[in-house]
């Protein structure tokens, strides 16, 4: 229905040739324009309620409390998922979870998962690339880390983690329980909370379509196929590598990635460099340090890297 | 009163305190309004998401920005 309403709109009403190379383009913007906009109000406010909802307090106790008999990564690792991602919020969780007596391994494996699947990259993927391709990235990403936490917490790690962190930790306060509303009295605050996400990352997502667009209309089909197909071996470690700084900017990435894909860029090489553009960001790292000695940080970076880039071959083959 | 906004350089954490400032202005509170972005100092008030509001050592937001309005009403109590 969007569709034909942007063809209406681009075609009909301005009277664009749709055969023409910039008609396309036209097209292609006011159309994604339209339906990532209406995806992303639509995920930021369920991720918001669902958030509203979420007792932190309780779901930190649970993974605690060792009841969960082995799972506890892969609680931990799927409540990263629904939580927001921001990383000025990493520290605080991070030492909340520690605080908990949750292990260090655990907790590794929420803090890998939350920057990986976040409101904004879900609801991005679904406009982009589809449903599929939505739930391979979120499941990797959640599988990515209970797995990687797994690991990382059979090495005694806990000695790089900052004195000050474990000081505090040891404390094991209360945190105030946010009061009980019920949905109405709620919905403002969470729309409000998700308008402002949507309006924060607009610039960045509406650059990114019209880069898109300019590649979709003016980019001949196959044409990256020629640099960066399955075939070079080195595609998809440079394109993590290339990630890393672009942070600031993921949501507006992705559209870009998006087109490039379609013009002959290999999924697995595509879907690598988002989860490093989200996954592997310097704000984090910043933050992180002053929590983790140099040696946990490289040693957490590093592996997440390098999983990256081997889901990101195995993406190439399989898909 | 003494209010302080737990926040980093986050652009929400920078909402809050815009947004606390705005209030106290318009409640007329002789209120002192200081921006806490020292993590040490931040964790003291076991907070698990930024950003996050304290009014006389008492946390009332967490991981929220009120509008300036509702902000009125708490600060105003």
């Amino acid at each position: 229905m969007l569709e034909s309403f942007a063809d209406w709109l681009v075609f009909g009403l301005a009277g664009l040739p749709s055969e023409a190379h910039w008609g396309d383009a036209v097209h292609f913007f006011v159309y994604e324009t339209m339906k990532i906009g209406l995806l992303l109000v639509l995920v930021t406010h369920l991720m918001g309620l669902i958030n509203a909802y979420l007792p932190v307090q309780r779901v930190r106790e649970w993974i605690a409390s060792g009841r969960l008999r082995g799972s506890e990564h892969l609680v931990a690792s799927g409540f990263g998922a629904v939580t927001p991602f921001c990383s000025c919020s990493s520290i605080p969780l991070f030492i909340g979870f520690l605080q908990g007596g949750i292990p260090l391994g655990v907790t590794l494996s929420f803090l890998i998962t939350s920057p990986l699947v976040n409101e904004v990259a879900l609801a991005l993927f679904i406009g982009l690339f589809g449903w599929q391709v939505t739930l391979i990235y979120a499941a990797s990403g959640i599988l990515l880390g209970t797995v990687l936490g797994w690991a990382l917490g059979k090495f005694r790690l806990g000695r790089f983690v900052e004195d000050w962190v474990w000081d505090i930790a040891e404390g094991r306060a209360e945190q105030a329980e946010s009061t009980q509303k019920s949905l109405w009295e709620r919905l403002p605050s969470v729309s409000r909370e998700a308008m402002g996400i949507v309006t924060d990352i607009a610039p960045y997502v509406l650059a990114g379509l019209a880069i898109g667009a300019g590649i979709h209309g003016y980019v001949p089909t196959g044409f990256f196929e020629q640099y960066l197909s399955g075939g070079n071996p080195l595609a998809v470690p440079l394109s993590v590598v290339l990630a890393v700084p672009m942070y600031a900017n993921a949501s507006g990435i992705l559209p870009v990635v998006q087109a490039l894909v379609a013009k002959g860029v290999p999924l697995g090489t595509a879907i690598a460099f988002m989860m490093a553009v989200v996954g592997l960001s310097l704000p984090e790292a910043m933050m992180l340090k002053k929590a983790m000695q140099t040696r946990l940080l490289a040693t957490f970076f590093g592996a997440v890297g390098v999983s990256i880039i081997g889901l990101g071959y195995l993406f190439n083959l399989v898909l | 009163m003494d209010i302080k906004v737990l926040g980093t350089g986050c652009s929400s954490c920078q909402t809050l305190e815009r947004r606390v400032r705005e209030a106290v202005e318009q409640t007329g509170s002789d209120a002192s309004v200081e921006k806490i972005e020292d993590m040490q100092q931040i964790m003291q008030y076991n907070v698990m998401s930024m950003p996050a509001l304290v009014v006389n050592d008492e946390v009332q937001v967490v991981g929220q920005t009120p509008s300036v309005n509702e902000l009125a009403d708490l600060l105003g109590a």
